[in-house]
């Protein structure tokens, strides 16, 4: 599709995937393996500019267009679908939001940091009782002169202890409005009265840490409250609408990785005397996953054009991710079919695939909750 | 210090060719990249201007439009200045060594002029040596390490058996580079932002009065090798398997 691409687009692509195939792929499975948060390459990612990609260049960011960021997330995903969480977080939810609610000081305090990936970006807004319904939100943040006193538990929120966190945190300021009284907060290791809980033992990607944050009488600072006060769920959907353009390219990432992976093998895998790559059964297969990722290539495309173009583009977003999603979890079915038992062990990524591709059906909304979202957008 | 870099645009070392025309690489579908000896030249270029401060390092290509790709990322990896001799003749190693020579003139006089050894298209192996005869400047190609300084280049070539040559020339001078001399950064997303603002100094070879040059060597025609059939394994104990392996040797391959 390198028509529809610009120079840079291509550049950033092309560095990427050079990265990828260098620094990340070597050690993906074992990482993964591992449950080991990546600091070593989000260090690297930084020093090139790629833990701030979309961000002003006036903070220290890439400056690029989204269309640039899901090309570059896409490559960085297909060796380690991980990191496509990781860094759509620190990216879209964490800076992205700092960039378009908060105030110049905060920008100016978080975002350098942000950018060259000294400090690493996180998003907690679910809670046990709050996952798609964000009314059910119990955590609470009450104003004490210069400060707020947060209390209450979160749930899932990826993040590693040992980074220099910056958690964009959803805490109830007005409990009886429900989602109306929600704020926003920027929550930094400068506060005490937070930890992190219990870590989760995951199905896929384990890489991307993910563990309960627990809050107990944390003071948070007046002047970290981000934005206005109760209008946290409106920003928390708008952030969302982005980070579904990143969730979907993670998707992407993972049904392209299994395309390869089954094309590869279906050619020099032989049975019948041939490679089963000659058998119509498999051609068939790979027809319809390279079919469903372009489809939803190009829908992913839209939606980050439509982002760079200022347009509303939540529907769209909610439908590449919907979509996206779907693909992964087709072709890395489809891409451990193709290599028979062999794709069922760990000789071969295949199973990691599979197991990386489930998730991003359900996290960032799940596919009813997108379905829910492109309805309504319909309907108006 | 004024350096230079020539760095050619050729097809992926990964991509799959094939012949169109019985004289060219089909390029419709391929991805094109920097020739790999050519990135360690230009990051031993970027190096160079790293440690001297007030250093220029000029980028330079001949080819058809598509290869201003490579100038773009050179600039996106840390040259300062490129410039793009345009044409879409296929011209020989002299024409090309002609070109470059007065591309590099006509942005003032070089202290340094680094190449890859070779081209991983055509590895013909010859441009740096070519390029210093037109230049009538010293060269040492398959350079796996340097040093510059107080006007010397100390350079270390691979050499056959293994073994390195150590030489020392007064600058200017052209390296032609190999594997081996340093680790090619990646192009940062900073860098390619500002890649985006530099403009490309463009040439023709007319421009630089090379076009009426003589081809010395003419292209008849370019074929894909044909495959090598696969090699055999012998079983059995290794006492019957070597007399298998000499029988055939004489019987079937009649090498012996």
């Amino acid at each position: 599709m390198d028509y529809l691409l610009t120079d840079e687009q291509k550049m950033l692509r092309d560095m990427a995937a050079k990265f990828t195939a260098n620094e990340i792929t070597p050690v993906a499975a074992e990482m993964e393996k591992a449950g080991r948060f990546p600091h070593d390459i989000l260090k690297k990612a930084g020093e090139l500019g790629l833990m701030g990609i979309t961000l002003p260049e006036e903070y220290g960011g890439g400056g690029m267009d989204s269309v640039g960021y899901m090309l570059a997330m896409e490559e960085i995903g297909k060796g380690l679908a991980s990191l496509v969480l990781i860094m759509s977080t620190h990216i879209s939810l964490a800076a992205g939001s700092i960039h378009k609610f908060g105030t110049d000081e905060q920008k100016q305090k978080y975002l350098p940091d942000l950018c060259s990936g000294k400090k690493v970006g996180s998003f907690s807004l679910t809670e046990a009782g709050a996952g798609s319904d964000a009314a059910g939100l119990k955590t609470r943040a009450e104003r004490r002169g210069d400060t707020y006193l947060i209390n209450g538990t979160k749930q899932f929120c990826t993040l590693d202890p040992d980074c220099d966190n910056v958690i964009i945190l959803f805490a109830l300021t007005e409990p009886e409005l429900k989602t109306k009284g929600i704020s926003a907060f920027i929550i930094d290791k400068s506060m005490p009265g937070w930890r992190v809980g219990k870590k989760e033992h995951k199905l896929g990607i384990r890489t991307a840490t993910t563990s309960e944050l627990i809050f107990e009488d944390c003071e948070v600072p007046a002047a970290n409250l981000l934005g206005e006060e109760n209008q946290g769920f409106k920003y928390a959907m708008i952030a969302l609408d982005s980070g579904r353009i990143g969730i979907a390219t993670q998707a992407l990432a993972v049904a392209k990785a299994s395309i390869e992976a089954a094309t590869e093998y279906a050619k020099n895998r032989e049975q019948f005397g041939k490679p089963i790559a000659a058998l119509q059964a498999i051609q068939w297969m790979i027809a319809d996953m390279n079919t469903e990722y372009d489809a939803s290539w190009l829908l992913t495309y839209r939606a980050a054009l439509m982002k760079d173009q200022g347009l509303r583009f939540s529907r769209e977003a909610a439908m590449a991710k919907l979509k996206a999603s779907e693909t992964a979890s087709f072709c890395a079915d489809a891409a451990i079919q193709i290599h028979g038992g062999y794709g069922y062990t760990e000789d071969f990524p295949v199973e990691r695939y599979y197991r990386d591709a489930r998730i991003t059906r359900i996290y960032e909304g799940t596919s009813e909750i997108q379905r829910l979202v492109i309805a309504l957008n319909s309907m108006k | 210090m004024n350096i230079f870099v020539c760095i050619k645009q050729v097809p992926d070392t990964e991509a799959s060719l094939s012949v169109e025309g019985g004289r060219k690489v089909r390029e419709s579908g391929l991805k094109w990249v920097i020739s790999p000896y050519d990135e360690y030249a230009l990051e031993a270029a970027i190096q160079l201007k790293e440690k001297t401060a007030g250093s220029t390092v000029t980028a330079i290509t001949v080819g058809p439009a598509r290869a201003d790709g490579v100038l773009r990322t050179a600039l996106a990896m840390g040259a300062t200045a490129a410039v793009h001799v345009e044409t879409d003749s296929e011209l020989d190693h002299h024409a090309i060594a002609a070109c470059l020579a007065a591309a590099v003139r006509s942005c003032g006089e070089p202290d340094i002029i680094l190449a890859g050894k070779q081209a991983i298209d055509v590895d013909a192996g010859v441009l740096p040596l070519f390029l210093a005869q037109v230049m009538d400047l010293p060269a040492a190609s398959g350079v796996i390490a340097m040093e510059v300084t107080d006007g010397l280049a100390k350079v270390e070539r691979e050499i056959e058996g293994g073994a390195r040559e150590r030489i020392e020339m007064a600058l200017p001078c052209v390296i032609g580079a190999t594997k081996g001399l340093n680790t090619p950064r990646y192009p940062s997303l900073m860098g390619i932002m500002k890649a985006k603002k530099v403009e490309v100094k463009k040439f023709t070879p007319a421009e630089l009065n090379v076009e009426s040059l003589e081809p010395a060597l003419l292209l008849e025609s370019l074929s894909v090798p044909e495959e090598k059939a696969p090699g055999r394994v012998i079983e059995g104990e290794p006492a019957d398997a070597v007399r298998e392996l000499v029988r055939l040797l004489r019987d079937e391959a009649k090498v012996l």
